[in-house]
Parts: C-alpha cells; structure tokens; sequence
C-alpha cells in the first residue's frame, strides 16, 4: 500500500468546471487523485478525465526535447512529421535561436500582418498574457487568437452587445437556487460532468424544473420536465416565440423592463411573427411545448438559462445567444441569485485566456485595441513608443489560416492547439498550412499540427508548471507545479519569455517590454494593473479557495453573481431579431443534418486523452443514428458507414441508439482516424466569425470494413 | 418545538439546533465518536455500528450517525457496553476482511483492543481483484460493505446507479447487476467511488500496478496507444477517391 506522503492540490487541466484536484504523487508518478470534499466547486466529485485522465505526462510519445525539422519546408510543399526521424534533437539555445531568427526574418521582411499566434484555453493566465504581450508588443500585430473563437465567440458577442460582460452570470453550484431552469445547446453530463451533477441535484433534491431544448435526446432528458427537440438552426425561432408568448400572455415583467433595459418596443414588435404556430413549422417542436417552456420559465421565482456550444456554434450564433439573453431581460429572471444567463465555458481556462487577452479585437481585460486610450496605457506598461502598439483589430482564428497566402499571414505560433483537428473544413485548413512559411508549436505531443511545424517546443503539463485557471463562474484559481517538467520539458511562461528576449534582441528595441520574471506570480501582477477585474487577486489570496472575478481590490471576496443592480454596460439591450436559416440546409443529395462535439472520455482534438488510458475506454469515432434512419439506410449498430459532405468524407462505425432524433447525425470530433471536421463547413457567423460545427449536411452509406482506419475490435459499453 | 436542544454528552452540557445528529452534537463539543461507514459525503446509513453510543432510557444502542438529539438526552460515548460492542464490531471484521489498507479502522483495532482471532472458525471473505477496465481495480476481499461507493454511484453524487448490493447475508457482496464486467455497466469511470473507499478495495489501476512493483515506464507500456502497432496518419486526401 502506497502511502500518501506526497499531495498535490491543484485545478483540472480538462473541462471548464475547474474542478479541485489532489494529485497523489510518487517518485513523479501521479497514481492517484481525489479531490476535497469541502471544495466550493466539485464537492470532492470528478469525471473520468479529472479522476483518471493523467496517464498522457508519462506517455512515451511525448516530447520532452526541443525539435527542429530535418529538412527547411518551403512553402506550399510543407508537409506533416509524426516520426521522430524527421526531426532532429536541439538544445534549447539552439532551437529557440533557430525559432527567432525565422519569426525576425518574416517580421522585417513582411511586417506585422505576416504574423499571427494562437494561444491556448488549456495554458495558464500568465502563459497567455505573456503570448499575446509577445505578439503585441513585439511584433506589432493584433493577429491573436484562440479555441475561443471556435466556441462560445457567439456567446461573448451577443453578452456584450446586450449586457456589456462575457461570462457566466451565476456560480455554477448555484443552480439548487433556480425553480426553473433551461438548458440549451448543452450534453451537459458528458460536457460539464460536475455541473451535471449539480443539476441532476437541483432537480432530484431541490424540485427545480429542467427545461431541455436540444436536437440529440441527452441524458438530462431523464431529469426534463419539459424536452423540446428542435431541429438544427432553429434556436432563435423557438426562443422567440417563447418571447412571443410571454409577451400574448403579459407574463413579462414591466418593472424590469422599465428600469433596467432599453429597445424594449423594436423588439417587442419584431417577436410578433415568432408564432408558436411558426415555430413549429421551424423547429419540429410541438407548438404546446413551446408555450408550456414560456409559461414555466416566465412565472417561476427564479429561472435560469445554460447553455453551451449548441447555441454559438452556428452562422447565426450571435442571433441565437440573443434570443436567450432576450427572454431573461423580458422576464427580469437575471441579477438575483438563482436567475441569470450562464454560457458554460469548454475549456479549463477559455475564460482566462479571453480574460488575458487572448483574442485579437481586444487587449487583456477586453479592452478593445481600436480604442485610443486602451493602447496607450499598455504602450506605458510595456514600455513601448507612443503609437507603437497596432490600432487594427487583428484576424480571427479562422480569419489567420484564410489569410494564409502571400502578401498575408506567413508565420504561425502555435502554443497547446491543434487546428488541424478543431478547425472546420480540415481538407482547406491543411491546405493552408502547407503554404505556411514558418511554424513554431509548443506543445506535449506532435499532433496533427505539431506535425507541420518547422521547430517544436516541448512544454510543461499542468502538473509541472505554477499558474492560474479561471474556470466557467469566473473563479481564478492556483494550478500548482508537483514535480519538475519531464526531460527538457519547460513551462510555458519560461519559453515565451526566453524567445521573447532573443526577438527583443534581433530587433534592436530601445526598451524592453520586460520578460525577467521569477515566478508567474509576477505576470499576474502585471496583468492585473491593468485589468480592474482581476486587480485585487493574489496568489496568497487564492492559495484555497478561488476567487471568482470580478476582484477590483485586495481583500475584495469575489463576486458569485454578477448584475445585481445594474448591467455593465448601464441597461440591458434587447435586439430584434429574424429567422436566418443554417448556410446548409438538408436536400435530397445531403438528406442529414451532422452535429459535432465532445464525448465524456475524450477531449477535443485528443492530443491529451487519446495518449491516455481514456483511449482504452472510448477507441474509435462512433456516428450516432436513430433507429429509424439506420433502417432505411441498411445499417446496424457498429456498421462502418461512409459519411460525406460537400468538403470531404470519413469511414467509421455507426451507433444505433434513441440519443439521436430523426434526421440529425452526432460524430465526436476527436479521433484523427475519421475526423469530423472534414466534413464540417467553415461557414462563419458574421459578427462572431464561429463557424457552423453543429449543422453542416451529409450523406451516409454502407461502407465495409476494409475501409475503417485505425478500427478496433467492437467494445461493448453499457452507458450508450 | 424550541430552537435549541440541550443534552449532555459523556457529562458535558451541549446545545445544538433540533435535528442535529448526536454524532454531529458530539463532534461539535470536541467528543470524538469513531465512524467507518459515515461519510460527509454521503447519506448516513447507520450500517457499520461502529458509532453507537448508550442513551440513558433506551433499551439498545443508539447509532449516533443517524439518531437525532433529543431535549434532556445524557449520551455516554464511553461506557463499557459502548466499548464492548465496538471491539466485537472490529473482530468481526478482522475475522472476515482484509484490513491490511484500512489504517484507520487498523487504528481502532489497537484502540479498542480488539483480538484479532476473536472468531478463529470464521470464513475469510476471499475473491481475487476484479480487472475489468483501464481506470480501476475492485478488490472485494477488502471490502467492508460500508455502501458508500454505492450511494455516491447512486443519489449521493451521480446519478449512475451501476453498482449496489448483491446477495444476502454473508454472502451479500457489492456487484454490478448479473456481475457484468464493468464497461457493461451504466458506468461513466468517475471513480466516485474509488474517492470514498475506505479500505482500500477500490482502487485506481495504476495504484494497484505501481504497488505491484511495475515502474511507470513498464505501466505506460500497457496502454492501448502502445500495445497497437504504430498505424500512422493516412492523408485525408485518400478519402476523397470514393
């Protein structure tokens, strides 16, 4: 019996609950791990990822040694390295020199438009400040983004349009509160698992009413008192006629409306065609339901609305996160405990990496970078020339590879993502990457994207680095290193800043922006002098317990929901809105409709769960069908179907189970084997510029076996 | 119904809201009262005993876990039939179960001096570790049947409902319906379970090899990713021939 000398807490590096992790650590070995039973967040409950998912640190593949490619890729003949012979080992001098006289070169020769970075929702606070303060001050561009954009873009834009903030309104646990509560867009128990919990409690123990809106039959339709299975796309009609009915039925709340929000009348009158009847016709869903889920969320003490990748993920996301975010402003169910609008955030520091300035229209702290003052003040905290920082808004993440091109973008730094398995429309984004001229990734593994890359820097895992977290409520809280990076293996925030320094260095800059820190605790501090929602955090004060932001002063406790007494932005803004149908509908040729996402064992591109014993348990990319479809098409449980849409077509088993609704295929997007995103559309949102992952078009037929890569014999399982 | 109950604990005065356990109330006043079964976590069940203290009045022993305080109570949490049943309670399990990983029940066995050959006829409860998934190990040998991986499988956190009791008496066992291995099951691996084990009869899969002497190297060996002949990527380009 081993005994437990050797204890760790720290955060999940996986999904957005943040959940709090005690890692039991032999000889470097993570054998075990559990979690407080008095933890705010988790109440010592994990998922499989956050109580197993650990095993990828010590996985042999891993790189744990800088890399540079063999042979110099030239643009548009680049190609992909997986075998370690291709590369060959470097020391750190010699590969980071090698990484900034590339980064140098382009930079002078093309200027800032040439260069672009994607920073990580997996990496810490300070990695990400440090990366965007890199490009920024260095580099002159605002091309910075990161996953964000392929999540809740759409979310964050309809927020601040309406309300002026982008996060989660409640506390997570705070959903026992809520009478009512409706979750949209959200496979919440494979997603949120904790969260999950927490409303399966709120249901079973609490009596709170549970709304499902959502196109697959999820597990939470189990604890539903109302389930509405709409089709793809057809979020804003549905929520708006919920709107309508509300409003036919003065179920709203004038108070609110008059005190706290503006454009009440424009949207009032654009809510009069979302009939239920309309609706209906849409969504699929029965017009009764539409009206008992407006009477349920309406006359309830307490409602609130969850909801995830389902509503932003769409060309129409920002139109349909408006709809939510109409109904709680129409029935004043937000700025008391228990009422609010809560995206629920994928990654484990999405949050912090917006927070951190991670995206290319906005400084740390969302500070827009076309307003004037806002670069003036990080010119003088970087100690850069007035008018040296970039006024332009930068490109997104799907905007940086389109550009990809000459006179374009033409150095990429990647830290921790992997777009060539999250980004939509795989077969262009190879495309462009291969027209790449140079490429930096700084990761555990050589993924799909590492494999492109010209130099790779092995970086440090959660558990070998000091940082912080900000999860889904806004809670920042310590990651804590358990034992030094394996091998050569560095910490994020040291490789940034020793590859800053040699660029500082190679351009000549009169001043140093300042990479000399000694501990991330510094870049925090640094952050927070300039964001008033993290100002008042410091390491000593989130040593146990998290703080949840806004934290403007020192001693200030957090703050658990946010819009009590006024909106960000002053009064909340309601937005008329229109039916915009999905950039693909189904047609005889593309008859389903395919929506993409997560499973419980595995986590988005599979550079961390697919090197870990989560592999054995979920090994291959399974299709969800309903029974019916699969019968019309000849297939059974586990037949290999060919799945094709207009950009690409993938092989892999098909799942016959109720989870899937007529019409509307599921496939996970993380097995390389048959990845989802080749069939995805790169379709964006106009204002958000998140593509369509939940609605693209496919057709399905019979493949055989022979035509499966990387199959596995069957495995049952009991939970599908 | 008054808003404090007052009662005294081994002699000592304590007042506590009404619904207060006594395990609570004795908790409160800094009287300790040894626990196996209960959890903070979990719903108490009162299946252990091992909590049971004597309340003046009433005919048998009060589990402490679950009685409510009452107005006027005098608790002993000491007395010699408290201590009596406890020890037979321990010698009971030591005739049965492997205590081996179980340091504090070991603990209560030296506190209570508890013989350990009590029952020298019993029948051992012996099985051979389950390994029937990647993430743990189940180990029923050890298992004391405190049925807290069972509620926190079930109502008490997720709601899974893939184990619970099988069986009666001495043959009672925790099991997954028909016993079927695991990934069967309604199982989601979220290892609740193992988290409330207190005997280490749960346990994750690489606790048990490393205990075994494997080094980390020789367990990373096992995975699936390892154990596979290295197919590597095939070009999505080649799906587009059909």
């Amino acid at each position: 019996m081993l005994k437990a000398e050797n204890i760790v807490s720290t955060t999940c590096p996986y999904c957005g609950v943040g959940c709090n992790l005690q890692l039991h650590i032999e000889d470097g070995f993570i054998y075990r791990v559990t979690s407080p039973f008095d933890s705010v967040v988790n109440h010592g409950n994990l998922c499989v990822k956050g109580r197993f998912g650990y095993d990828y640190i010590y996985n042999k593949q891993r790189v744990t040694t800088p890399l540079i490619r063999n042979t110099r890729q030239k643009p548009g003949e680049r190609s992909q390295a997986f075998d370690r012979s291709e590369w060959h080992e470097a020391s750190w001098d010699e590969a980071l020199d090698y990484a900034a006289d590339r980064l140098v070169e382009i930079y002078q020769r093309d200027g800032a438009k040439a260069m672009a970075v994607y920073c990580c929702a997996k990496a810490t606070n300070e990695d990400n400040y440090l990366l965007q303060k890199l490009f920024r001050a260095l580099f002159r561009t605002n091309n910075v983004d990161h996953c964000t954009r392929l999540c809740h873009a759409a979310s964050v834009v309809a927020l601040q349009m309406a309300v002026g903030s982008a996060a989660m309104s409640n506390t997570s646990a705070e959903v026992i509160e809520s009478d009512v509560f409706m979750l949209t867009g959200s496979n919440v128990s494979e997603n949120h698992p904790i969260i999950a919990l927490q409303m399966k409690k709120a249901v079973q123990k609490h009596g709170a009413k549970l709304i499902v809106v959502d196109p697959r039959r999820i597990e939470m339709v189990d604890y539903a008192a109302l389930y509405l299975p709409i089709k793809p796309g057809s979020d804003v009609p549905v929520f708006s006629a919920m709107a309508h009915v509300i409003l036919k039925e003065n179920l709203h709340n004038p108070q609110f409306i008059a005190d706290r929000t503006e454009n009440f009348e424009a949207f009032a009158l654009s809510m009069e065609k979302f009939t239920p009847e309309y609706a209906e016709t849409i969504s699929g869903v029965d017009r009764q339901l539409i009206i008992d889920a407006a009477r349920m969320y309406a006359t309830a003490g307490k409602s609130a609305i969850y909801w995830a990748l389902g509503i932003p993920e769409s060309t129409h996301g920002t139109a349909n996160a408006l709809s939510l975010i109409n109904l709680a402003l129409l029935t004043g169910q937000i700025g008391r405990i228990g009422t609010g609008l809560n995206p629920l955030r994928g990654q484990n520091n999405v949050q912090g990496a917006s927070d951190s300035g991670a995206m290319p229209w906005h400084y740390p702290g969302y500070q827009a970078v076309d307003r004037e003052e806002n670069a003036q003040r990080w010119e003088k905290t970087w100690n850069i020339e007035a008018g040296g920082l970039n006024r332009q808004r930068g490109l997104t993440t799907t905007e940086i590879l389109s550009a990809v091109h000459p006179g374009g973008v033409q150095a990429l730094y990647i830290m921790g993502e992997n777009p060539m398995m999250s980004e939509p429309n795989l077969n262009h984004t190879r495309k462009k990457f291969e027209e790449l001229e140079f490429i930096v990734s700084q990761d555990l593994f050589i993924n799909e994207s590492s494999a492109f890359a010209d130099v790779f820097f092995p970086a440090a895992s959660f558990a070998e680095k000091d940082g912080t977290f900000t999860n889904t409520d806004r809670r920042v809280q310590r990651v804590r290193q358990a034992f030094p990076p394996r091998g050569n293996a560095r910490a994020d925030w040291q490789i940034i800043c020793d590859i800053a320094k040699r660029i500082e260095k190679r351009l000549g800059r009169a001043q140093t922006a300042y990479w000399d820190y000694s501990h991330p605790a510094e870049i925090l501090a640094e952050m927070g002098s300039n964001v008033p929602d993290y100002a008042g955090i410091r390491y000593a004060a989130i040593d146990k317990t998290g703080l949840q932001t806004p934290v403007p002063t020192e001693g200030h406790p957090g703050t658990p929901y946010l819009y009590t007494n006024d909106f960000p932005r002053g009064r909340g803004k309601f937005h008329p809105l229109e039916y915009v149908p999905n950039a693909e509908m189904p047609d005889e040729e593309y008859p389903f409709v395919l929506s993409t996402g997560r499973v419980l064992e595995h986590w988005h591109g599979g550079t961390m769960t697919r090197h870990s014993w989560m592999d054995d348990l979920f090994p291959e990319a399974l299709m969800e069908i309903n029974a019916v479809d699969a019968s019309g098409l000849g297939i059974e449980d586990g037949s290999p179907v060919r799945v094709t849409s207009r950009r690409g077509s993938i092989v892999l088993r098909a799942k016959v189970t109720p989870k899937a609704n007529p019409g509307v295929v599921f496939i996970p997007f993380h097995f390389w084997e048959a990845a989802a995103n080749i069939l995805t559309t790169d379709a964006v949102d106009p204002q958000a510029k998140i593509p369509e992952y939940k609605a693209g078009v496919v057709r399905i037929a019979r493949a055989f076996d022979s035509e499966l890569t990387g199959a596995v014999p069957a495995q049952q399982r009991g939970r599908y | 119904m008054s808003e404090i109950i007052n009662l005294t604990i081994d002699g000592k005065q304590v007042a506590v809201p009404p619904g207060t356990t006594i395990l609570a109330a004795a908790r409160e006043a800094g009287i300790e009262i040894p626990t196996i079964c209960f959890h903070e976590a979990t719903t108490s069940n009162a299946l252990c005993r091992i909590c049971v203290v004597e309340v003046e009045g009433a005919r048998v022993l009060v589990p402490s876990c679950v009685a409510a305080v009452g107005e006027g109570m005098k608790v002993q949490t000491q007395s010699e039939r408290v201590i009596r049943s406890r020890r037979t309670i321990l010698e009971l399990l030591e005739s049965t179960v492997d205590l081996s990983e179980a340091p504090e029940i070991q603990q209560m066995v030296v506190d209570y001096q508890a013989v350990n050959d009590r029952f020298p006829q019993a029948e051992e409860r012996q099985s051979l570790p389950i390994d029937d998934n990647p993430m743990y190990l189940r180990d029923y040998s050890k298992c004391i049947l405190c049925w807290r991986c069972v509620q926190v499988c079930a109502e008490d956190a997720q709601y899974t409902f893939a184990i619970n009791f099988s069986g009666r008496g001495y043959e009672t066992q925790i099991s997954t319906f028909y016993e079927i291995p695991m990934p069967e099951s309604t199982c989601v691996f979220c290892g609740q379970c193992v988290g409330v084990c207190p005997t280490g009869a749960l346990k994750p899969k690489r606790q048990w090899l490393l205990e075994l002497g494997r080094t980390p190297d020789e367990i990373m060996d096992l995975t699936r990713g390892e154990r596979r002949s290295r197919r590597r990527r095939v070009e999505p380009d080649v799906n587009e021939q059909a």
